[in-house]
Parts: C-alpha cells; sequence; structure tokens
C-alpha cells in the first residue's frame, strides 16, 4: 500500500469530478471561459478577494472554536487564546443549550457543559463575556436550533455593558437547514425553522445591522459527505433560500445580504479547495447582483471563516494531525478568507487542550509572520492551473445549483430527507474507498505504524460541575421576578401564534432571565418538532 | 447458525443528544449491503427509546454510535432497561468516539463490541455475522 506511483491510463479526478489534466497552459484557461470573471481584488466579481488589499491592509481573524463545561470555564480559556494572540471568538455551547433545553431538564443528563459551554440564561451569557472588550474581540456564536435566543442572550449582555448595539459586531451560526443535513442541532421543523432564521435577519437589519445574524454553512455539509463542488453549491441554495424569506417580508437584498456571511471546510485537495473559493466568490456576487439585483459591493461580497478540516484529520498518528493542519490553514490564506479556524489534532479524541489549541493558533499566526502569506492579494492567481479549475469549479457549482432547483428547491430536498441521503451514500462510498486503497489516507491505507500511545490529555468531564450548572439556573429563577418572565414569555407564543417577528419578544424575554428551555418550549407548543425522515 | 435463513436484525441508534449522524449512516450501509435488516432510529434516542424499539423489533443486534461523549452516562441506563427486556443473550455493540480508557467499564455493562474512529466496516460486519449467528 505504500506505493507512490500512479497507475497509467486511469484518469485522475479530483473530488469534485473534475478530471486533472498532467499540465495547463493558457489554452486551458482559454477553453474553460478565460479570464472573464476574474476581475481585480475589490471589484466585482471579486475571484481574487473582496477587498483591494486583503491581508496587507487586515490580516485573517483568528477564531479557535472554544467552549466547555461552564460560562467561568469557558471565560478562562477565552482569556488564554486572546492572551496568546487571537483576534476572535468562536462559542461551543453544548448540545442541551444548542437544542433548547435547560441543564435540569431531564434530557441532558449526562450532557451538560460536556461538548461546549452550558447556558441557561443572560447571567451565563454575561459570566461567558466578563472582562473582554467586545468592539476589539469579535464574537462568533456557533448555536443554530436555539440561535434566536443566543443571538437576543448577546445583543442584551452587550447592552446591558453599555456597547450600541446598531455598532456591535458579531456574528451567530444560525443556519437551520445545514443541521437538518449534518450537525443536527435542530428543533423545529423546516419550515417554521426558516421562518425564524428570517425573523433574526429582519430584526438584526433593523436594531443590529452590523451584526451578521447567518453564517450558512457548507462546512458540515462537506463533513456528511459532500464533496467540495457540493458543499458551496447546497450552502449557495441554502443562503438563497434564507434571502428570499427575507425579501418576501418586505427587505431590499441591499438591506441584509452585507450582513450574511459562509462557513467552508478546506480539508482535501489544496488547488481544488482554493479553485473552489476563488470561484465561489465571484458566483456568489453574480447570483447577489444578478438574481437579487443587489446595487452595494457589500451585498455581493463572499465574507468567509474557512478553515476546520475535522473531515480531515485521523485517529491514527495524531500528531500528524498538526501538519494536515498547517497545509489547512495555508489553503484558507491562499484562498482569501477573512476568519480561520483549525480542528486541533487532538479532536478526534477529546475536547482540545489548551496546548492543541495553542499549537493550531500558532499555525495560524506563523503563515502572517514568517511565509509571507499576507504579504500579496490572491498569490495563486494566473497560474494556469488554478485559473482553469476556478473556471471548471465554477462550472460545476452552477449546474448542482441547477439540478437542486429542478428537484424541487433545497428546503423541499432536505425536508424530505433527499440531501441528506445524497451526501450520505457518498459518505459511504468514500469509506469504502478509503478502506479500499484507492483513495489515500496517510496513517488509515498507507504508512500505517504500529499502533503507539497517542499524545494526547483527556479532557476531564465532571457531573458535579454539571450539578453546580443546576444551581445556578434555581438560583436565577429564584431571583428574578416571576411575573415579569410569565409576561414575557407569553408574549414570545403570541406572536409566534400571530406569525409576527418573535425576535423582539424573545429579546424581552431574555432581559427578563427566562431560560433557554422557556423560551424554546413556547415555540415548540406553536411550531412543533421536527420529525427526521429517515430515508437510505 | 441455528437461525435458518431469517435476517439478522439490527437496531443501529443514536443515543442522547449528539447529532453527528455521518458514521452511523455509513455503518447502517455497510450492513444493509452485508444483507442485514437495519432498522435506525435516527437521531435523540433515550435509554427508554433504544430499549423499546430493539424489544418491539426482535432486534438480534442493538448498536449505538457516539460521537460527543455521553455513552458511559447512555449505557448505565440502557443496560438495565435491555436486561428486564430479555435482550442480554442479544449482541450489544458501540461505536464512535469511544476513548480506550471507557473500553473496559462499557464491556463490563455488556457493551461487548466496541469499534471505535477507525473501525472497519467489514470488522464491524464480520463481528455481527459471528456474534448474532
Amino acid at each position: 500500500m505504500n506505493d507512490m506511483t500512479r497507475p497509467e491510463g486511469k484518469p485522475i479526478r479530483n473530488e469534485s469530478g473534475i478530471e486533472i489534466k498532467p499540465l495547463y497552459t493558457a489554452a486551458d484557461v482559454e477553453a474553460t471561459g478565460g479570464l472573464e470573471m476574474i476581475g481585480q481584488p475589490g471589484d466585482y466579481p471579486y475571484t481574487r478577494g473582496i477587498h483591494p488589499m486583503m491581508y496587507r491592509q487586515r490580516p485573517y481573524t483568528m477564531r479557535q472554536y472554544t467552549g466547555f463545561g461552564n460560562a467561568a470555564d469557558t471565560n478562562k480559556r477565552f482569556k488564554y487564546l486572546i492572551a496568546n494572540g487571537q483576534t476572535g471568538l468562536n462559542v461551543a455551547f453544548d448540545l442541551p443549550t444548542q437544542i433548547g433545553l435547560d441543564s435540569d431538564d431531564p434530557l441532558s443528563v449526562g450532557e451538560v457543559g460536556r461538548v461546549g459551554m452550558a447556558v441557561d440564561t443572560l447571567a451565563d451569557v454575561e459570566t461567558a463575556f466578563d472582562g473582554i472588550d467586545l468592539d476589539a474581540i469579535t464574537v462568533s456564536l456557533t448555536v443554530n436550533g436555539a440561535a434566536a435566543v443566543l443571538i437576543a442572550m448577546y445583543l442584551a449582555m452587550a447592552e446591558k455593558r453599555g456597547y450600541d448595539v446598531k455598532k456591535l459586531r458579531g456574528t451567530a451560526q444560525n443556519d437551520i437547514l445545514k443541521e437538518f443535513i449534518g450537525r443536527g442541532t435542530w428543533v423545529f421543523p423546516v419550515e417554521p425553522s426558516v421562518k425564524l432564521v428570517g425573523d433574526t435577519i429582519e430584526y438584526c437589519a433593523q436594531h443590529a445591522p452590523k451584526y451578521t445574524p447567518v453564517s450558512v454553512c457548507g462546512y458540515h455539509i462537506r463533513e456528511s459527505g459532500a464533496t467540495p463542488a457540493q458543499e458551496m453549491a447546497f450552502a449557495f441554495c441554502i443562503a438563497k433560500a434564507y434571502a428570499d424569506d427575507a425579501i418576501a417580508r418586505g427587505l431590499h437584498i441591499d438591506e441584509f445580504a452585507g450582513r450574511l456571511s459562509y462557513n467552508f471546510n478546506v480539508f482535501g485537495n489544496l488547488f481544488e479547495q482554493v479553485a473552489k473559493f476563488r470561484a465561489g466568490r465571484s458566483l456568489w456576487a453574480k447570483i447577489v447582483k444578478e438574481h437579487y439585483g443587489a446595487t452595494d459591493p457589500r451585498s455581493m461580497w463572499l465574507r468567509m471563516i474557512a478553515g476546520g478540516g475535522g473531515g480531515g484529520l485521523t485517529f491514527e498518528q495524531p500528531e500528524v494531525n498538526i501538519v494536515r493542519g498547517a497545509y489547512y490553514a495555508l489553503i484558507a490564506a491562499l484562498s482569501g478568507a477573512q476568519t480561520m479556524a483549525l480542528c486541533c489534532y487532538d479532536e478526534a479524541y477529546t475536547i482540545p487542550s489548551e496546548y492543541a489549541q495553542r499549537i493550531s493558533l500558532r499555525t495560524m499566526q506563523l503563515l502572517i509572520e514568517e511565509m509571507g502569506l499576507a504579504d500579496t492579494v490572491d498569490p495563486l492567481g494566473g497560474a494556469w492551473y488554478v485559473e482553469t479549475l476556478t473556471n471548471q469549479m465554477r462550472a460545476k457549482m452552477e449546474e448542482i445549483m441547477a439540478d437542486v432547483d429542478a428537484r424541487g428547491g433545497i428546503v423541499k430536498m432536505v425536508a424530505e430527507g433527499r440531501v441528506q441521503a445524497q451526501v450520505s451514500a457518498q459518505a459511504y462510498a468514500m469509506q469504502r474507498s478509503i478502506e479500499e486503497g484507492q483513495f489515500r489516507k496517510v496513517g488509515i491505507n498507507c504508512y500505517r505504524t504500529e499502533e503507539e500511545k497517542p499524545n494526547v490529555e483527556f479532557h476531564p468531564y465532571n457531573e458535579a460541575d454539571a450539578q453546580a450548572q443546576v444551581t445556578r439556573l434555581e438560583s436565577v429563577r429564584a431571583k428574578r421576578d416571576a411575573g415579569q418572565v410569565k409576561e414575557a414569555l407569553g408574549r414570545v407564543r403570541a406572536d409566534a401564534q400571530a406569525g409576527a417577528n418573535v425576535m423582539p419578544a424573545i429579546v424581552e424575554a431574555v432581559k427578563a432571565y427566562a431560560s433557554v428551555g422557556e423560551i424554546t418550549n413556547e415555540l415548540i407548543g406553536v411550531y412543533g418538532k421536527y420529525r427526521e425522515p429517515i430515508r437510505f | 447458525m441455528t437461525r435458518g435463513d431469517k435476517r439478522i436484525k439490527v437496531v443501529l441508534a443514536k443515543p442522547g443528544l449528539d447529532g453527528h449522524d455521518q458514521g452511523v449512516k455509513v455503518v447502517a450501509r455497510a450492513m444493509m449491503d452485508a444483507g442485514f435488516e437495519v432498522i435506525y432510529t435516527g437521531l435523540r434516542q433515550t435509554p427508554e427509546q433504544v430499549a423499546r424499539i430493539a424489544l418491539d423489533e426482535d432486534a438480534d443486534v442493538i448498536a449505538l454510535s457516539s460521537l460527543a461523549g455521553a455513552h458511559l452516562p447512555f449505557c448505565r441506563k440502557l443496560k438495565p432497561l435491555l436486561e428486564s427486556g430479555g435482550l442480554t443473550d442479544k449482541v450489544w455493540m458501540i461505536g464512535g468516539n469511544i476513548p480506550r480508557q471507557d473500553h473496559d467499564e462499557l464491556r463490563a455493562l455488556g457493551f461487548k463490541g466496541i469499534f471505535s474512529t477507525g473501525a472497519k466496516l467489514d470488522d464491524i460486519v464480520n463481528y455481527i455475522r459471528e456474534q448474532a449467528a
């Protein structure tokens, strides 16, 4: 299995299905559409980057995904990362919080604080960001099913600390459609879930215009088995579904599109990923300009976090993941990402240690400080291979998007479980291909070593901490004004029943210290719960 | 194999709140390709639900997929429920992100087939063929 030669006569294809030639020339660029879609950095259609000076003016934000235990534990880790030069925060919540359960819910037993920080009420959010300058450090909330409540809590916390919400920056993931495809933190059925995303877009456009209410994620669709071209095409279909909802409410595309962002994956073939990002940037600009009639350039910018790469990391020989992570960071930097994060080498084993987080952070820093990645814009631009592949990836994405439209649109396909079935069939084919040795993974099907004890420090989980979180929730409940909470929750339900935007009512409820679970239950009472279609 | 031509029936479940289902769906497809009958529960199953489905379906194999770390508290609750349902002689398995230091306790609880990240599909299928025969 360790033979590196390529079998003769057998075509080499990237994961998106594009055949790779042994050599590219200017003729290949011409044959695939030339440089018509390239433009200059900062100019439509933004293939080379959304800003003229890119990292020369502002290096990518470094935002490791962090959160565990309770808000106080997480606050400490945030401060550690900031002290080590991290420039943004990306908050991990525990599963009960993510799906709208309180820490004392029977379904939360064993899960409180396990894979992220437990949040029950505004009091936890206040603790989590205590002492952190929210103007200097932008915060991204990785939450979807309960996103409306967590956005409300974040805005309320900032307002309470004296920040002007009209100027506050930050991001919520809040991309529920992809949760039905992968990741699985859905709560409500598909249609009210999309409506709720629309509520947050509309509310932020009016009240927090600098806040990014949605970060549309190709990332998890890729993790679930999509190819790089599908990852981006499906994400654009999903972004269009949210945009259509916002427009149906009477918003103009330029009132909100500039505050949408994206989250994409970086594992796999380096050139395919770079071409994916360059192609995607121009395709999204074209959609927003031509399909939606935007005139503000900001609306057309594909702003993104690119990173992670969990699907490419291995359980075997975990230290090799540090090297993979370095290449993934290189891909993101070569692709003009606004923000970067890296999965840590120990993530197939545990919640990353401080040590592992620091290695990831240093990886991103050294590209800027030592390797010259921030010196010039789009350094791969003009390479015949990269330009050809960029044209081909764009054509592939357009083809996939047209296919989704022909099959009834992304919302319908997701509700029926058809995207899920498609990507999981591909994940199975890929796993078989890896196990049979056709798709090479170092340490898995080639260059294996005798098993050694991995150099991984396990993150502890403590049931007593979970109990302490329940006690904290009880003490907040005891102190708050019960009448005010009841009234606020009643308004959440009434507004949901009336089909109104529920965000103003949720904001009032969180300010009264209503809990994530209490607010979510009011919404479930109106919207119902999602039932997963099982389809193979 | 005394079961004659009867297909091996597997109840494949996602315990707790964990939403990572790429792996479990891959395993489900491998089991179906191997000719097993697979009842996949979908996400967010409680121990009570898993035990109920295993009993109702008369499963030969009860297999769990857990990637978010809550496998021990879940299996501790599931064990007595499977036992009181008379499913002690069935094959109990678990796969996913299962740290090595938890394997002994899981085996002691009765989850003898443990397939951590990196396990091969054929090994999972062969284990079931041997144990459920």
